[in-house]
């Protein structure tokens, strides 16, 4: 793997086996990501976009070929390494924002920092440089039910990068979320990822996040349809 | 790792419903607790009870002789021995000659046994001073069952008739001089006491003791020819077995108890596990393993046990000791029903054991039944859990 590239997929299939029939969710996808990109999947419903991400996430395995996330292989992780594998280097943003409902903001921001072997200090601290990041720093002890969907998005993100991953993947981060709120945390991951260097990877239809974007691959029916730089990128 | 930690957050964040199972369990170990404690207090009671009037520090037999054979007793008798008639005479023993007997009372016939003590004895607490009342006849003190049973009380006159040691019969009326109360069956039911010089004469065994009681602390019990040193041990092993018994069959009730608490923190976590099948894939997707998210969900129910704990604290402590004060007091009738004689008033008894030993078979438990339904999350695809699907 070169300096810079830090995910290669090489003949990435995925076959959903689906009764006596199965269904390619992935077809022979070759793909390199490299350190600092802000990139959109986009395709139609079941192109394999999703699937692309939680292979990449170490959620799932490939049924052929393989992927390479951060120098490790993840078709050939053990749970315990997948795992591993996650809590350093990947985050994830998910469509429906995911926060564990009985924790405070602080506390979802918290614990994945809890998984690593942070003092209580370090944490504190980078818990509140996160909540900073996304402008939500005087929420920290609120709960999840008390936040706005555009809230609980940016607590999502805090919690996706408060460990500074190398990786961010967000699957469909707007697709909850009014247009006003979208921006808001479409700039604030686009900020990170300039200030960070982190690695953005969103699965989207949104065309709002499609125009933040430096890069677009467009997949259809699991494979990859177009592969394109784009002009209107925020960040550098 | 903080699972711990995690631990906590989940279990409090729960709010009403980890109270509300807390409660459940908590009632389960106050219960059992309160159960164990009353059947320590029986124990307790019943060993004291019958070592004050009827066992003392243990009992010589005249070999052949057992109480639960009524053929033995009409040829249990045998002169006091040196060493024992030295314990008596020093206020340090006392004899007993027992002797079978029939009461007639009310035109019935009713089987006894006649007991011969001395009225100054001070080895047992059994009141045989009203014995020495020299106004009446011959005096006799009986049990407060004895004297519900026949029919009698204190003034009573009572005709029984006996055989002496030659086999001739004979018969003669008693005044009820004191009718006592004991816990102590077998002193009470079935028995008339009587000075045991008039019993002497009557049976024609003059000098002569079925049993003698040595007093408590007595040690070490000298070997005796032609008699046989019972300890308290051996004489208190059927009540205990007894007690043992009912103890066994009182472990229906907890473990219905225990089944109830634990059906609800099963169900609770089963429950939990669908409900937050979606946290189950966040917490995946965050770097948590499945084998570490099935110790925190086994360890969020395991801990309701301690919440338990600390719940039937609150409660329990006043509860119990309010008990431990007052005692639980029921009428006789029901006493005998229980099979076994008891006190009007029982009191619990509380060791650190007990409530230890308690603690730990409810965690113990509840572990168990925490981990049981957790097992499925190790199935879950957290693609799928993450989504909120079931896989």
């Amino acid at each position: 793997m070169d300096n810079g590239t830090i995910i290669r997929t090489q003949e990435l299939t995925k076959v959903y086996p689906m009764g006596r029939s199965s269904i390619r969710a992935l077809n022979n996808v070759n793909l390199t990501f490299d350190r600092g990109e802000f990139v959109a999947l986009v395709g139609p419903s079941g192109s394999g976009k999703t699937t692309l991400l939680n292979i990449i996430g170490s959620l799932d395995t490939p049924t052929e070929g393989g992927a390479e996330v951060m120098g490790r292989r993840v078709e050939t992780l053990s749970h315990r390494q997948a795992a591993e594998l996650r809590s350093r280097h990947i985050g994830f943003i998910f469509q429906t924002f995911n926060l564990l409902p009985v924790y405070t903001a602080y506390e979802n921001v918290e614990f994945p920092l809890l998984l690593l072997k942070m003092s209580a200090a370090e944490r504190k601290k980078a818990v509140l440089d996160a909540l900073e990041w996304v402008g939500l720093a005087d929420r920290a002890k609120s709960r999840p039910g008390q936040l706005s969907g555009g809230q609980s998005q940016r607590v999502a993100i805090a919690r996706a990068v408060v460990k500074r991953p190398g990786i961010v993947l967000a699957d469909e981060p707007t697709a909850n979320l009014d247009a006003e709120n979208s921006h808001m945390i479409l700039d604030t991951m686009e900020s990170l990822n300039r200030n960070l260097g982190t690695t953005f990877i969103f699965a989207t239809h949104d065309e709002k996040v499609i125009r933040h974007v430096r890069r677009k691959i467009t997949l259809v029916d699991g494979a990859v349809a177009r592969d394109e730089k784009m002009k209107t990128g925020g960040a550098s | 790792m903080k699972i711990f930690k995690l631990a906590v957050r989940n279990m409090l964040g729960a709010g009403t419903k980890t109270w509300l199972n807390a409660l459940v369990l908590s009632f389960s170990f106050v219960a059992i607790i309160w159960a164990q404690s009353l059947f320590k207090g029986l124990d307790e009671e019943a060993s004291r009870s019958l070592t004050d009037i009827e066992y003392g520090g243990g009992q010589y037999w005249v070999e052949g002789y057992d109480p639960l054979d009524p053929f033995s007793i009409q040829d249990s008798h045998r002169p006091v021995p040196p060493p024992l008639a030295e314990l008596v005479e020093g206020g340090r023993a006392a004899a007993i000659l027992v002797v079978q007997g029939t009461l007639y009372v009310d035109g019935r016939t009713q089987s006894i046994l006649l007991k011969g003590i001395d009225p100054g004895q001070r080895v047992l607490t059994l009141p045989s001073s009203a014995l020495a009342a020299a106004d009446h006849e011959i005096p006799a003190v009986i049990g407060t069952r004895m004297a519900r049973n026949a029919g009698l009380k204190k003034g009573a006159t009572l005709t029984v008739r006996w055989r002496d040691v030659r086999g001739t019969f004979d018969a003669r009326d008693f005044v009820v001089t004191e009718v006592f109360e004991t816990t102590a069956a077998s002193a009470d039911a079935g028995t008339v006491w009587i000075p045991l010089e008039d019993l002497r004469r009557m049976a024609g065994a003059p000098e002569e003791a079925t049993l003698v009681v040595v007093e408590k602390g007595y040690a070490p019990a000298p070997v005796v020819a032609g008699w046989a040193f019972k300890d308290t041990e051996f004489l208190l092993r059927d009540i205990r077995e007894f007690i043992e018994m009912k103890t066994i069959g009182m472990s229906i009730f907890y473990v219905v108890l225990m089944s109830l608490a634990m059906l609800a923190i099963f169900n609770t976590q089963v429950l939990s596990i669908w409900r937050r099948r979606r946290e189950i894939g966040t917490m995946i997707a965050l770097g948590l393993t499945r084998a570490r998210v099935i110790a925190l969900f086994t360890l969020e129910g395991s801990m309701l046990s301690f919440l338990a704990v600390l719940v039937g604290a609150v409660y329990g402590v006043p509860l119990l000791a309010w008990f431990a004060v007052s005692g639980w007091s029921f009428p006789a009738e029901q006493t005998e029903s229980f099979g076994l004689a008891l006190g009007n008033t029982l009191y619990p008894i509380y060791s650190v054991g007990l409530v230890a030993g308690t603690a730990l078979l409810v965690f113990l438990i509840t572990t168990v039944v925490s981990f049981l339904p957790t097992r499925r999350i190790a199935k879950l695809k957290p693609t799928d859990a993450i989504k909120g699907k079931l896989s």
